[in-house]
């Protein structure tokens, strides 16, 4: 017999993933553990590596579209619209007013049904199995939408350089505001199983505290810092594809805890709504594409261009050396960024609340690793 | 030079500036900049409406922590890196800055060569610390002072920097998938 075993050590080093269901993907975890509460965490990711940068400077600027999709894959439409918007503004391409309002319904679309997704795995995480069937049902009704608007429900690729490559087809318009309708009384139905739920305050309440100061110098974006008390989107601060038009809100919280950043989301799902029915009374008529050259060749020059993704600032940068390949393309990842932030958050809590941490991040690993 | 425009009947291939056609940029942030850093920036301009400057490589950081301090520009937003081999210094790295209370972004960019150990900027901006172990991961750029230094994407003993120009984009570690995946790769 040794003298000592694992279990009386004062630390213990436990490994989480890279195949566990509570980890989205295949994120690892390497916890160090001091009996049952976190002294410190280690995320080892690249699991789903693919290159996307790499891909992207070997295709024209055309082509890479489609790859963009693959990387938030939950949120693919987000994806599409900050290229197309980064590579419209190295054209100097304008947008017709049609597409804006296209793309900003179904972009919008697609937050609620990214957020639809977290909010079930998240509740699955924390031991609440009903939500998931609940919220997968409602998302099946945008996925609908999109396979009958371009063929694809998940990578859409729903958007062209320039606007839109098809037309509405007829009956989205009454579609889109049946889902408005049905979908705002769902989401009070999943506040009443959870938002007063004891279980789900208990397990969320103070855990994963981020401060507005931590949110900034670790460079948290999206509903995490919303959740930490500061007011910024970047649809109100740096408006694109026409959301000044829109009066909407920017739900924020107080604690920057776990429970905030639940409710911060489910308030974005309604003003998503808020937003899909302005954009559906208003929508204008007219071209959805705009004067884009046969060969897109943007002149020398780079450009940075970022939109509010559901996770956080999603960021294009790219660099165009005057040929038709895109010389440097660089994708700022709000996962990525965010999900540095889970040590901080994971010490001094326990095992168990580092499942819960996890879920309240929002992690996508496509877009993690891309 | 810039500004040719192609005239008339379609010309055998127009060609394309050279360089980026950038205006430049003057306001109370670059005069205080200027009286702070003096010639270690070397050029203050825009293009399409965002702000850039280019600085020598030692005073990235303390720009990056004045800015932070006395202008508000509180949030790294991202650091990356681009190629060019045919340049005598091949790297360009970027910093891109943002500052809630002024609801603007800047991009601060140096010029660096191969074998260049440019400071981290952890201790200024946290979030630095994966952004640049990927630029290290992508480029082989190596961040003096960073606290945690090792790849983050691809595995720890994979040899090579996908991002750099020369590395084409079908090439693989040879070494490394006959050793973990069991399979032949071409060279």
């Amino acid at each position: 017999m040794p003298d000592s075993t694992y279990l009386d050590a004062t630390e213990l080093v436990l490994n989480m993933g890279p195949q566990h269901p509570s980890t989205h993907g295949v994120l690892r975890v390497i916890l160090k553990l001091d009996g049952e509460k976190v002294i410190g965490t280690e995320c080892v990711i690249g699991y789903l590596h693919r290159g996307v940068e790499k891909i992207g400077e070997n295709r024209t600027y055309a082509q890479f579209a489609p790859y963009v999709d693959r990387m938030d894959y939950v949120a693919a439409v987000s994806n599409g619209l900050g290229y197309c918007l980064a590579v419209e503004k190295l054209l100097g391409v304008e947008v017709p007013p049609r597409a804006q309002a296209v793309r900003v319904i179904l972009t919008e679309l697609n937050r609620i049904a990214s957020h639809l997704i977290w909010l079930g795995t998240h509740a699955l995480d924390v031991g609440a199995i009903t939500p998931l069937f609940y919220t997968m049902r409602e998302r099946e009704e945008i996925l609908k939408i999109y396979e009958k608007y371009c063929g694809a429900r998940l990578t859409t690729h729903a958007f062209r350089i320039g606007g839109l490559q098809y037309e509405l087809y007829e009956g989205f318009e009454q579609e889109v505001r049946a889902f408005c309708d049905m979908f705002l009384p769902k989401v009070d139905e999943y506040e009443e199983l959870l938002t007063g739920n004891r279980i789900w305050i208990a397990r969320l309440k103070n855990v994963g505290v981020l401060t507005a100061e931590d949110c900034k110098a670790y460079g948290v974006t999206g509903p995490m810092l919303r959740a930490s008390g500061v007011k910024w989107d970047l649809r109100k601060a740096q408006p694109y594809s026409g959301y000044e038009q829109y009066d909407f809100q920017i739900p924020t919280g107080v604690n920057g805890d776990s429970y905030d950043r639940y409710l911060v989301r489910m308030e974005e799902m309604r003003q998503s709504v808020r937003i899909i029915r302005q954009a559906l009374d208003g929508l204008p008529g007219g071209a959805i594409l705009g004067k884009v050259p046969k060969v897109i060749k943007p002149p020398v020059g780079e450009v940075y261009v970022s939109i509010e993704a559901p996770k956080g600032e999603l960021g294009y940068y790219l660099v165009s050396d005057g040929s038709t390949q895109p010389y440097r393309v660089r994708v700022r990842p709000p996962s990525f960024v965010n999900l540095q932030a889970l040590d901080k958050m994971c010490r001094g809590a326990l095992v168990a609340d580092v499942v819960v941490i996890i879920g309240t991040i929002d992690i996508v690993l496509g877009e993690v690793d891309r | 030079m810039a500004d040719q425009k192609p005239e008339g009947k379609p010309q055998p291939a127009p060609k394309a500036p050279a360089a980026m056609a950038a205006v430049a940029w003057e306001d109370d942030l670059t005069r205080a900049l200027r009286e702070e850093f003096g010639d270690r920036i070397t050029e203050f301009a825009s293009y399409l409406g965002q702000k850039f400057l280019v600085a020598k490589p030692e005073a990235v950081v303390p720009i990056l922590e004045y800015l932070k301090l006395e202008a508000d520009f509180d949030y790294l937003v991202d650091v990356t890196a681009v190629d060019f081999p045919g340049r005598p210094e091949r790297f360009e790295l970027v910093y891109i800055v943002y500052s809630f209370a002024r609801n603007e972004r800047i991009r601060i960019k140096t010029r660096i060569g191969e074998g260049a150990r440019p400071a981290s900027a952890v201790a200024v901006h946290p979030t630095a610390n994966w952004l640049e172990r990927e630029v290290f991961d992508m480029f082989g750029i190596p961040f003096e002072g960073h606290p945690d230094l090792r790849r983050i994407l691809l595995p720890e003993d994979w040899t090579g920097h996908p991002l750099r120009k020369d590395a084409s984009i079908l090439a693989a570690d040879p070494r490394w998938v006959k050793e973990h995946l069991g399979l032949e790769a071409e060279p």
